[in-house]
């Protein structure tokens, strides 16, 4: 579903991403962990498109397409969802109109005619409840005094009325209580199925006790320099980065 | 902010104009030139009784004694006064009883602009409208179905023919003829307008309209508004106006008076409109406007909301004047510039009388090159117990090229009053945008939803059908802002 070879990118003309592999197939949930600074928020922001970004080399596609040709509204229209890690308050816009809003364009790229009122508000319902969002927090304005967790939620529901093909969770985790990080899983849990995807970056194994991965990879001076399967986490928890940071320096030393 | 957000806030100056259109038709000009002569010749045309010519007439006389402020915060642009024809009718305006006596081309003309004038196609009988083309009104819709209320709702000429004793009792008594030159200049001559008299008790049963279109070349639009609420009544009332697209500046300087008596509410609300000039900023109206509202009586209630998206220089301070105890003004806002327009508007709030309140929300929108600047003056009487104001206005840019400013003033004169203010200014944020465009919602239409958000809490206050009007326009005005 979703191919990266050779990434690069820069911001600010600094490289952040330097070479990056992944591929991930339609059903599986990949895990991506490493310190700060290795490049993980700089993934999520390249693949959605955010313009400071300057990818330099390489490709991503999406089931065939490349992404990087498409503008954030059409590569969110192809599939792809971002959970963001702050998500932004928008005053006087309500989170319904913002997600019919939403939901049509979406339709009408792919030539299809608006979904109806009823049926668009049966939808919001069914989600709010797979998610165990507030019906309140859903009808007031996008994000608006919403707390942490609650933004943190309000992304998950949006993942759930948006239905993509490709969720990027970007350290959703990251700010949650332990029941608001059980009840962000569940969400996710619910809507994993054999034709979705889903990237995890996050800090903490924490979130993969309840997300369990496919599989875990360690990004760390803007390249996978470990992959493995949940097993890999454990693994992080317990020795921390230090270990695959030296050995990757090393290695890195000696080829030049 | 990045290049594609600059391009898309950039492009924000495209969009045409859509009522830019001229109706092709008949006219009687007068000749250019302000003189006593001028004066007079629009007095008989409209057929005018000897006390309102002498109206006119010490209006005229005060005008050409006056100098051009100096305080506002963009150039008096050069206007000739002696270049401007003060009256253009549509030839032979015969007395409109029926739709059929109307000329083809009118109807046509406020059909294209949304404005039925049949009343079997307005909204079931829920707004009466007066239409004014350039100098005169030319329809007045459901006048029979007022009637049998009381309400008295017609062109300020006709007024002044059927009912001279309520004109000449209220006309000037909020806004004299020397009030300031645009106002003094209106007072001089003022060609047609509309005009409201609610008897006591009424809650008017529909939304009052007047729609002005200017059309004439070399013209001023010089219109004057008087409503009065007579004890216990209510009306609501809107206004909304267009003008074509024209290389030349054009002035548009109306007098709007409100009169609240006793446990009366006036709601007033405009969608202002005019042609903003292209986006070099050639052509334009300038909007140059007085209103005022007195609250007269006890517990009366005025409330202003406006949104002004149109005019190449928009100038008013829509304000109340809280002399009856207990009364109320409010002044919602929302002001839209881009391109090279400028606003300089906001609200004047006179507490009088005992616990009076007055409220203020002020949203300003600036795009392009524009100008925006909020004015506003609350001022608490020696007199004014227990007088509260809430004064909020809001400044939201697009782009780094505009400019948004703020100029309040506070005069207190009584201890117990409690004044509020709040202001913000505030940037579409790249991360706003980009939080919209990535969950598939064009750039556009995002910027869109971000404005209407913004100025939801003034939308709010307007009528149903113009609230949707309004939220179009301000996304229409909006149109490629985003690429």
């Amino acid at each position: 579903m979703l191919s990266i070879k050779n990434l690069q990118a820069s911001v600010d003309d600094k490289q952040i991403l330097k070479g990056l592999n992944l591929e991930v197939k339609a059903g599986e949930v990949h895990a991506i962990m490493g310190p700060n600074g290795s490049g993980k928020s700089t993934l999520a922001s390249v693949l959605a498109g955010r313009e400071a970004f300057e990818v330099t080399c390489g490709e991503a596609t999406l089931d065939g397409k490349d992404l990087l040709e498409l503008s954030p509204e059409d590569r969110a229209r192809e599939g792809l969802f971002l959970a963001f890690q702050y998500p932004v308050e928008i005053p006087g816009v309500s989170n319904i109109n913002f997600l019919k809003t939403a939901v049509n364009e979406i339709r009408a790229y792919k030539g299809l005619a608006p979904m109806e009122a009823k049926e668009f508000l049966k939808r919001v319902k069914e989600k709010q409840k797979l998610v165990e969002f507030d019906a309140k927090l859903a009808n007031r304005s996008l994000n608006e005094g919403f707390s942490g967790g609650e933004k943190k939620r309000n992304e998950i529901f949006q993942l759930a009325m948006l239905e993509p093909k490709l969720a990027i969770l970007d350290e959703t985790d990251s700010g949650l209580d332990i029941d608001a990080l059980r009840i962000v899983a569940n969400g996710v849990n619910h809507l994993r199925s054999e034709n979705n995807a889903f990237i995890l970056i996050t800090h903490y194994q924490r979130l993969l006790e309840y997300i369990v991965p496919d599989y875990v990879h360690v990004l760390y001076n803007g390249r996978i320099v470990k992959s493995g399967t949940k097993e890999l986490a454990l693994e992080l928890e317990e020795k921390g980065y230090d270990w695959l940071k030296e050995s990757v320096d090393t290695e890195e030393s000696a080829a030049l | 902010m990045s290049t594609k957000d600059d391009n898309i806030l950039q492009e924000l100056a495209v969009e045409e104009y859509k009522y830019g259109f001229t109706t092709d038709i008949e006219m009687d000009i007068a000749k250019k030139g302000l003189s006593e002569d001028t004066v007079r010749f629009i007095s008989a045309k409209k057929g005018e009784p000897e006390w309102l010519l002498e109206w006119r007439l010490k209006a005229l006389r005060h005008f050409e004694k006056m100098t051009m402020p100096k305080w506002q915060n963009f150039k008096h642009p050069k206007v000739d006064f002696q270049d401007i024809s003060y009256y253009a009718a549509p030839k032979e305006k015969p007395k409109v009883n029926s739709l059929d006596e109307v000329d083809p081309e009118l109807i046509e003309t406020f059909a294209k602009l949304g404005i039925p004038l049949d009343e079997q196609k307005m909204l079931a009988g829920v707004v009466a409208v007066d239409a004014v083309f350039d100098s005169v009104s030319v329809k007045t819709t459901f006048r029979e179905k007022l009637h049998e209320f009381g309400v008295i709702f017609c062109s300020f000429g006709e007024a002044v023919k059927e009912h001279p004793e309520l004109v000449k009792q209220y006309l000037g008594t909020v806004v004299p003829q020397t009030d300031n030159v645009y106002a003094a200049l209106n007072a001089a001559v003022f060609s047609d307008g509309s005009f409201v008299y609610i008897p006591k008790g009424v809650n008017c049963p529909m939304e009052l309209s007047t729609y002005f279109r200017i059309n004439a070349e070399n013209t001023g639009q010089f219109e004057r508004t008087l409503i009065i609420a007579d004890e216990g009544s209510y009306v609501s009332y809107l206004e909304g106006c267009t003008a074509p697209m024209r290389d030349e500046n054009q002035l548009h300087a109306a007098v709007v008076e409100l009169i609240a008596l006793e446990n009366a509410e006036i709601k007033y609300s405009t969608v202002q409109n005019w042609y903003p000039g292209d986006k070099e900023g050639r052509g334009g109206i300038y909007n140059f406007v007085t209103k005022r509202g007195i609250c007269r009586g006890d517990n009366s209630k005025i409330s202003w909301t406006q949104v002004e998206t149109g005019s190449s220089i928009t100038w008013k301070y829509p304000s109340v004047i809280l002399k009856g105890d207990n009364s109320v003004g409010e002044f919602y806002s929302v002001a839209l510039t881009r391109n090279h327009q400028i606003a300089d508007t906001g609200s004047k709030m006179f507490h009088i009388g005992k616990n009076t309140r007055s409220k203020i929300v002020s949203k300003g929108i600036s795009a392009g090159v524009s100008q925006n600047s909020y004015r506003g003056l609350v001022q608490i009487g020696k007199g004014a117990e227990k007088a509260r104001n809430f004064t909020q206005c809001d400044s939201l840019l697009i782009g780094d090229k505009c400019g948004a400013h703020t100029f309040p003033y506070i005069e207190a004169k009584n201890k117990t009053a409690t004044l509020e203010h709040e202001a913000t200014t505030s940037k579409i944020g790249e991360d706003q945008l980009f939080y919209l465009t990535q969950r598939g919602i064009d750039p556009e239409k995002a910027v869109g939803l971000i404005v209407n958000g913004y100025a939801k809490e003034v939308l709010n206050q307007l009528p149903m059908e113009f609230a949707v009007e309004a939220q179009k326009l301000l996304a229409i005005s909006l149109e490629g802002s985003v690429g």
